[in-house]
């Protein structure tokens, strides 16, 4: 039978070149970042350039009545001051999907924070005091904060005059898009449940809060175009959106990617990449932004809080008989990714469990929220954190072990989706589950020592709250679903341009993508392929840059997969092209040379038997051979509308946790002691980073367990905690050890047999944790992050 | 106004220095040296950390005027002060050493071939740098806690370094990263 495409017939060429897939070669920006010489976007310098500010709404929604510069524009040092009126195309609007979102608000500004006008100025300090010089006369309106209000009959319209390809099928014009998933017949198989439990929950706004902050340097150009310096997830994406409002063609926006200080969603979306290319355009100088962490609360999308309302249904002997849900995303004020996380939010709704009745809704909201999209988890993190706690009430209520009830229903490969989409690739739940419960315990009352109680090991740490009084110890589990890649027939592709030629008497391979390196380690791992394709030790990757095709965005848990996949597809077409030219030199010499199995191995041409046939630099000489082409995962299909049916998703990954925790009961602290993980990679290509995102990507969970939460005032829908003063992530005294069970198990339509792993371990981490303060404290906790007012009774 | 200070053994002088900014700012943008970073500028994630007359302070929280005369050392000084530290006042070349010099260039695109401190090493080694942007405030808060601490216990380490952010890596290879570099030193005594 012939093989699907794209079905891997040989794992690799077979090369044992060092450095290759597999090994956990090291970064090969590690020196750059270690001696403080890597260039992030807010290291940007130029001579002679200027300092961008952008002046935001200190309220959430409100008629702006007039605005005036005269007092900014007089400022000495000032060279420019922009609004509304001063730009220069009738695209005014931008957006990753609905283009709904105002370069410089016109009329009206929709949240906190939204910018209003810009200015440019020699020094950052004069710039900033300008912009608050600028008078905008607001009238306030009426904040819509919530369903109710967002969905009441005399609701006001956070959009009017909607046009995007959503408002025919939602119910409201305040609704962005909503998703129903039907399977089965809910009603008949829940009189077959003997019990059945409902829950109510609530999933917290997050912050993505990398640490670079967004930032980016303009340089005009001689042609009247741009040069763009910018962190980013993806480059083309921002180019599409950008060109058009400053009334450029494509080509006379040029974009680089400079230096990127971890993403995680955030950078998803545009933040000042139009503004700095708008004030570089009208002073004709380069023009610095970089906001300060206070703005960057304001500067991007927040992950999307949300109220899950669940009911499951089993019977005695614990099997899941259905399962209603109904998920309410607050989208805030601007689509951004909203219609995207509802796709994933119903999707993946049901989590890694077999339930054939299955009655979903899942909306997202129009309010006067902080606007929310993409981060880490993308929709199936708040699922999680429902279904699981649904699973534990379950387990509970039959008096099962929660780990056994679980395994009892997990999913398997052959699976139906609630979609109807059967899972093709191995999808081993029972297994994680069971691999993370096998982990050894850590120790009980490791806070003793023989110098009494070392209060760092305690819940309360260094404020020393306790010694020990009134500390339990709790124990949970968690394991969750998470698609990989694009899904609902997106067309998600890469591009890579592989080049392979002899310098400094070598075989070299040039690795150009256009992916947005965010620390994730996309760059190891490219110059890994290129080696165990090409067979050479000597691996350049060019700087990612708009030079060369799209690479998709660096989210999704899709580098790997998609620009990995675009690639290796080079390499093969370049080590083609390069057997073709030793044929055509050396082929008379050997006749091996007509065989099909030739590799590059070391630097050489070898048979599979490891005769050398030729030497690289001998092939190569006087010759470069270099590819350009994109690359394709499977495709796939949109949801149907109505029914949610459709083989929308690409890929699945899973992740497992085990949380052991320690709780303050009196005053409410909690300590993780441990978070341990087990997650399928499908393939490991760098084991240590693989290792490393796993370890992020739970620690990331663990905040919004404990203590990560962007508050929103419900009266006045301004942001109250923008500061890592009032806005907490875990630091190392909060982040407990973390061992890692990694199992490989290949899915044979990807390359390599990987799996996208980033996200899934933001998943089960929630959860787990939940789940561990839950069996210690005996408490329901619906809610996260658990605050300990939640804990002590005085919420 | 101006400031003189020693950045990283070397004098420096800052001309025109608006008096609001921080040592950061006039770090960052004025001498050319953007190692330490910019990740919060309110004092709460440790990646502006540098050594102001040898201990670690925050620099986003240090107004310029402040370290004038004084001495300061940032990441991009930290393998010549790791340097001058482990060899004391006997730091030269040996006639072994010399005669065995070869040129060694640095690479600009990878920086491959640079002189690292050993705990920078140990942070490329235990795959500790993800994003990179609080490694700069790691490493300096790191190495002056094995200044004074050549051995220290997990909970030593997570102590020192809790004023430090990392939003990637989840900590563990941080934490690996410094058992090591404190391993490595052990051994080298």
């Amino acid at each position: 039978m012939a093989s699907p495409s794209g079905t891997p017939t040989k794992i690799t060429q077979g090369s044992q070149t060092k450095g290759g897939i597999g090994e956990s070669t090291l970064r090969p920006d590690g020196t750059l970042k270690v001696t403080g010489e890597f260039a992030y976007s807010s290291d940007m310098w130029h001579e002679d350039m200027l300092w961008g500010q952008i002046l935001r709404s200190p309220v959430a929604h409100a008629e702006i009545l007039s605005i005036d510069t005269a007092e900014a524009l007089a400022t000495p040092g000032v060279y420019a001051v922009l609004t509304y009126d001063d730009l220069p195309t009738e695209v005014k609007n931008y957006g990753l999907e609905i283009q709904d979102t105002p370069v410089l608000a016109h009329g009206k500004v929709r949240h906190h924070g939204e910018p209003v006008a810009l200015v440019a100025a020699d020094h950052p300090e004069t710039a900033r005091r300008a912009a608050a010089k600028i008078r905008v006369d607001y009238r306030e309106l009426p904040v819509i904060t919530d369903e109710a209000s967002a969905t009441a009959p005399d609701a006001i319209l956070v959009h009017e005059g909607r046009d995007d390809h959503h408002i025919g099928h939602v119910p409201h014009p305040n609704i962005v898009h909503r998703q129903p998933i039907v399977r089965g017949d809910v009603e008949a198989a829940r009189a077959r449940a003997d019990v059945i439990v409902e829950g109510e929950y609530t999933f917290g706004m997050q912050d993505q809060a990398f640490l670079g902050p967004e930032s980016g340097l303009a340089v005009p150009e001689e042609d009247g175009g741009v040069h763009l310096y910018i962190a980013t997830q993806w480059l083309h994406s921002d180019l599409r959106q950008m060109a058009p409002v400053l009334g450029l063609p494509e080509d006379k926006v040029r974009m680089t990617l400079a230096g990127v200080g971890g993403a995680f969603g955030g950078r998803e979306d545009l933040s000042m990449q139009i503004h700095a290319c708008l004030l570089a355009l009208r002073t004709g100088k380069p023009v610095k932004i970089v906001y300060n962490r206070f703005e960057s609360f304001f500067g991007h999308v927040h992950r999307h809080p949300a109220k899950l309302y669940y009911e499951h249904g089993a019977t005695k002997d614990g099997k899941l008989t259905h399962m209603k849900c109904r998920i309410v995303l607050d989208g805030g004020a601007y689509a951004s990714a909203s219609p995207a996380v509802v796709g994933n939010a119903s999707s993946l709704s049901v989590g890694p469990y077999v339930v054939d009745d299955v009655d979903i809704e899942a909306i997202a909201l129009y309010t006067n929220n902080p606007p929310c999209g993409a981060m880490r988890g993308f929709g199936a993190v708040q699922a999680c954190f429902a279904y699981e706690a649904q699973m534990d009430k379950l387990a509970k209520r039959l008096g099962m072990d929660p780990v056994e009830f679980r395994r009892l229903n997990a999913m398997e490969q052959g699976t139906l989706m609630p979609t109807g989409q059967p899972v093709d690739s191995p999808a081993p739940v029972a297994e994680l589950l069971r691999r993370v419960k096998a982990m050894p315990m850590p120790p009980e009352r490791q806070w003793e020592s023989s110098e009494g109680a070392d209060v760092r090991q305690l819940p309360g740490g260094l404020s020393n709250t306790t010694h020990g009084e009134g500390v339990v110890r709790g124990v949970g589990y968690a394991v969750g679903i998470k698609n990989v890649g694009f899904s609902e027939g997106f067309d998600d592709y890469s591009t890579a341009k592989v080049r392979m030629e002899v310098v400094g008497g070598e075989p070299v391979a040039t690795v150009h993508t256009a992916m947005a390196e965010v620390g994730q380690g996309g760059v190891t791992v490219h110059a890994q392929i290129a080696r165990t394709e090409l067979g050479v030790a000597q691996v350049t990757i060019h700087p990612a840059d708009t030079q060369v095709g799209s690479a998709g965005s660096t989210s999704a848990s899709r580098q790997t997969y998609v620009t990995g996949g675009a690639v290796k597809n080079a390499c093969e077409l370049v080590r083609e092209r390069v057997l073709e030219i030793g044929r055509r030199k050396f082929g008379t010499y050997h006749p091996a040379w007509a065989t099909a199995e030739l590799l590059l191995e070391g630097g050489k041409v070898v048979t599979d038997g490891g005769e050398v046939l030729a030497d690289l630099v001998d092939v190569l000489e006087g010759e470069a051979v270099e590819v350009e082409e994109e690359w394709r995962h499977r495709p796939t299909e949109p949801f149907d509308l109505r029914t949610g049916q459709g083989n929308g998703h690409v890929q699945y990954s899973f992740a497992a946790h085990r949380a052991v925790v320690e709780v303050d009961t009196e005053l409410g602290l909690v300590k993780v002691i441990e978070l341990a993980c087990a997650q399928d990679v499908g393939k490991a290509l760098n084991p240590l980073s693989v290792v490393g995102q796993i370890q992020g990507g739970t620690t990331q969970g663990l905040g919004v367990a404990v203590m990560e939460e962007i508050i929103v005032d419900p009266k006045t829908a301004k942001v109250r905690n923008p500061s890592f003063t009032d806005y907490l992530i875990p630091t190392i005294l909060d982040t407990p050890t973390i061992p890692v069970d990694v199992l490989e198990l290949a899915d044979d339509h990807a390359p390599y047999g990987l799996r996208g792993i980033g996200e899934a371990p933001t998943l089960s981490s929630t959860p787990a944790v939940l789940a561990a303060i839950r069996n210690a404290t005996g408490l329901e906790l619906n809610r996260t992050p658990v605050r300990p007012e939640h804990l002590t009774g005085t919420a | 106004m101006r400031v003189n200070f020693t950045v990283n053994g070397r004098p420096q002088e800052a001309d025109d220095v608006w008096e609001g900014e921080s040592l950061l700012y006039v770090l960052r943008e004025r001498l050319g040296l953007p190692g330490s970073k910019n990740a919060c500028e309110q004092g709460e994630c440790g990646s502006c950390t540098v050594r102001l007359d040898g201990v670690p302070v925050c620099s986003c929280l240090v107004a310029a005027g402040q370290v004038e005369g004084r001495d300061v050392v940032t990441v991009e000084g930290l393998a010549d002060y790791a340097k001058a530290r482990s060899c004391g006042t006997s730091c030269g070349t040996s006639l072994d050493e010399a005669k065995g010099w070869q040129a060694r260039g640095t690479d600009s695109q990878t920086g491959e071939g640079t002189e690292l401190a050993p705990i920078q090493q140990a942070f490329i080694d235990a795959g500790a740098v993800q994003c990179g942007f609080c490694t700069p405030g790691l490493l300096v808060a790191a190495d002056e806690m094995l200044e004074h601490n050549p051995n220290p216990t997990d909970a030593d380490i997570r102590e020192a370094l809790s004023g430090n952010l990392c939003r990637c890596t989840g900590y563990e290879k941080i934490m690996d990263a410094v058992r090591l570099a404190a391993a490595r030193q052990g051994e080298a005594v």
